[in-house]
């Protein structure tokens, strides 16, 4: 198997450039910058300081005794993003994608957030820098995640409520491209997921696997072997793929990515795009992508805001494909599940999106031996999801 | 001759520009799309851009974003879009194109999609989201049918860009105007007359200006360089001004023909 993507920016016959003219200048730019980055050791040396010193890394891997325990015996290793500041691991993304900004010499930042997280962490970057920041987010997702509004304000962004569509994630990228192809001169869109047109999930991705290098280390050095298992959440896919990518070689590693079914996954009411989407083309990128039958998107819905979408980042699609991963998915009422047992067995509140990868290994526990070790994203702390939680857990 | 390519010749004969119109097939309904067509035929449009409606439009402003959300409550697709351009080829000669994002065609098959807009007497097709890096198959398709994939132009587009896709385009070049989204300005954009007569002496297909152009003031300005404008935003909200009004038709037709040059 390649390293993908190829110069056109496919994984397989995914990916590649959807995107209107106005744009395609913009990604030739960005492309070219990160590819200068890369070879320069100073881009390098500032962004692992800031990854160190201002977000936190290398963040633990910890063993979950309790839960594994609790779930019979096999090895549960928790890849702690939850610790990083701002929450999640998004901030690794947004560090990258801010310098590269700077490099280009753009004043203004946009970026679509669904949960908040990666608005917060855009945010925050865009107040570390120095940046004008301005963060498109659903209407209904204002409503469901108001503590993390009320943190991107305060750090100094503006919060642009949308009310297209289905107001949610989906429609909040489709008004930050459009807030993109008016401003490309001054701004640099900074795009929270392995998805969009290239070079953004190759960037994204590669801005976040420094999850699974740690990871990879870090179990070497705790179990002597490499794991048998990767597990994590799949909206977009971000933490998933950073997770995945450095194993991509290591064939004996398997992965699994755990998609949202909301209310099930033939309720019609789901974000499983993996599982039930079919090859389409979706903000810039072709991927698996819910949609009807006519080619109109979807309306994705899971409990996980940062879940809450209908397509999904190609190279997921490829993994798919190519049978390198595997996909699943647990419903909302499942991730509830999956929220109350991590914080029980082991004090950790988890975000609802990763909740799904902790409600999997519980729904599957009898999949994994008793020897195997599993390294699991832990992609985001609960905090913003517990005003939402809790009247849904005191109904029980 | 693809009647997009023989209606340039005819208006190049006459020393005429080319006013392309655009309208969201089934706002406020089919018929009416219908109607609006024939109408505004006879009152000398050259062109018609049939809009397919679609849920994430990202090249388009608010008008044309809430017209294509209520396109879609009417149950528009692509299949009404084709039985809509065959009865209208029954009654003009008009070349007819549709505008449309490109998921909707990709799922309806690209082979099975082109050869049902040739069946239609569609002559040109126009995607906002392919770019020349993405468009190779669905150009091979059209292009067996004679049909042409209009190649866009943007005020981003550098120079050997220009030359590649010029050397691609067929029937006219789309130029967006502005860099943004569909929709009305006040003003033209800065340095539009420049890059227009840059284009003009560059590229050989004729040069069709579209995104922000909606009175007859600008379509003049701009066609004393260019071969055609696209006016849509404007025509469209006429259009919702005058939803639920019977003489319908005839108001947006009384308005598109204030904007035709005589």
């Amino acid at each position: 198997m390649k390293i993908l993507p190829d110069k056109k920016g496919h994984f397989g016959i995914f990916g590649g450039k959807f995107v209107p003219e106005t744009l395609m200048p913009a990604l030739k730019e960005l492309e070219a910058e990160y590819r200068s980055s890369q070879k320069d050791k100073s881009f390098r040396k500032e962004l692992d300081y800031l990854l160190s010193q201002y977000a936190g890394r290398p963040t633990p891997l910890y063993f979950a005794k309790n839960l594994s325990k609790y779930l019979g015996g096999f090895k549960v290793y928790l890849k702690r993003e939850d610790l990083l500041h701002t929450g999640a691991h998004k901030i690794n993304n947004t560090l990258g994608q801010a310098l590269l900004a700077r490099r280009m010499g753009k004043k203004r930042i946009i970026a679509e957030t669904g949960a908040g997280q990666h608005g917060v962490a855009t945010a925050t970057v865009a107040a570390l820098f120095g940046l004008e920041c301005v963060i498109y987010m659903g209407e209904e997702d204002i409503e469901r995640q108001s503590l993390n509004v009320f943190r991107m304000k305060l750090l100094g962004a503006k919060v642009v409520p949308v009310k297209s569509g289905s107001k949610t994630l989906k429609d909040a990228m489709t008004e930050a491209l459009r807030d993109w192809v008016t401003n490309v001169g001054t701004t640099h869109y900074i795009i929270g997921s392995v998805a969009g047109p290239h070079p953004y999930p190759m960037l994204v991705r590669d801005f976040q696997s420094v999850i699974g290098k740690e990871a990879r280390k870090q179990i070497l050095a705790s179990e002597n072997r490499l794991p048998d298992y990767l597990l994590a959440c799949v909206g977009g896919g971000s933490n998933a793929m950073g997770l995945f990518y450095p194993f991509f070689k290591d064939k004996k590693v398997k992965m699994i990515g755990i998609e949202a079914a909301g209310l099930g996954l033939n309720s019609g009411k789901t974000a499983a795009s993996l599982l039930k989407g079919k090859i389409g083309v979706l903000h810039g990128s072709k991927s698996k992508v819910l949609q009807d039958k006519y080619g109109q998107i979807e309306i994705a819905h899971s409990i996980a805001a940062g879940l809450d979408y209908p397509g999904v980042g190609p190279e997921h699609s490829y993994y798919q494909m190519v049978k390198r991963a595997e996909y699943a998915a647990v419903t909302d009422k499942e991730a509830l599940a999956g929220f109350e047992l991590l914080s029980e067995t082991e004090g950790i509140i988890p975000a609802l999106e990763p909740a799904h990868a902790i409600a999997y290994l519980s729904k599957a526990k009898n999949r994994f031996k008793k020897n195997s070790i599993i390294i699991l994203c832990l992609s985001g702390r609960g905090d913003k999801d517990v005003t939402l939680v809790s009247p849904l857990l005191a109904k029980k | 001759m693809n009647r997009i390519s023989r209606k340039f010749l005819e208006l190049k004969s006459k020393r005429r520009k080319a006013f392309i119109a655009y309208l969201t097939v089934g706002y406020p309904d089919i018929s009416t799309t219908e109607k609006l067509v024939l109408e505004l035929s006879r009152l000398g449009v050259d062109m018609f851009e049939l809009g397919v409606p679609f849920s994430d439009p990202l090249a388009d402003g608010p008008i044309i974003q809430e017209a294509s959300a209520f396109a879609l409550k009417n149950k528009v697709n692509l299949d009404k879009v084709f039985s809509l351009a065959k009865r209208l080829r029954n009654k003009i000669d008009k070349p007819l194109l549709t505008m449309g994002y490109y998921n909707p065609i990709f799922n309806y098959g690209l082979e099975r999609f082109a050869k049902n807009a040739k069946s239609s007497g569609l002559d040109g097709i126009v995607v906002p989201d392919l770019s020349l890096e993405e468009d190779k198959d669905l150009r091979k398709s059209l292009s067996k049918y004679g049909i042409y994939l209009i190649s866009f132009l943007a005020p981003t587009t550098d120079v050997s860009r220009i030359k590649h896709i010029a050397r691609n385009a067929k029937g006219f070049i789309y130029y967006v105007s502005v860099t943004g989204v569909t929709g009305a300005r006040n003003k033209l954009a800065k340095g539009i007359f420049n890059r227009i007569s840059y284009l003009k002496k560059s590229v050989k297909v004729p040069i069709c200006v579209g995104f922000g152009i909606s009175t007859r003031k600008q379509f003049k300005t701009i066609t004393s360089l260019s071969d055609g404008a696209i006016i849509g935003s404007a025509i469209i909200n006429k259009i919702k001004e005058n939803i639920g009004r019977k003489d319908l038709v005839n108001r947006v037709s009384r308005f598109v023909k204030g904007i035709i040059p005589s």
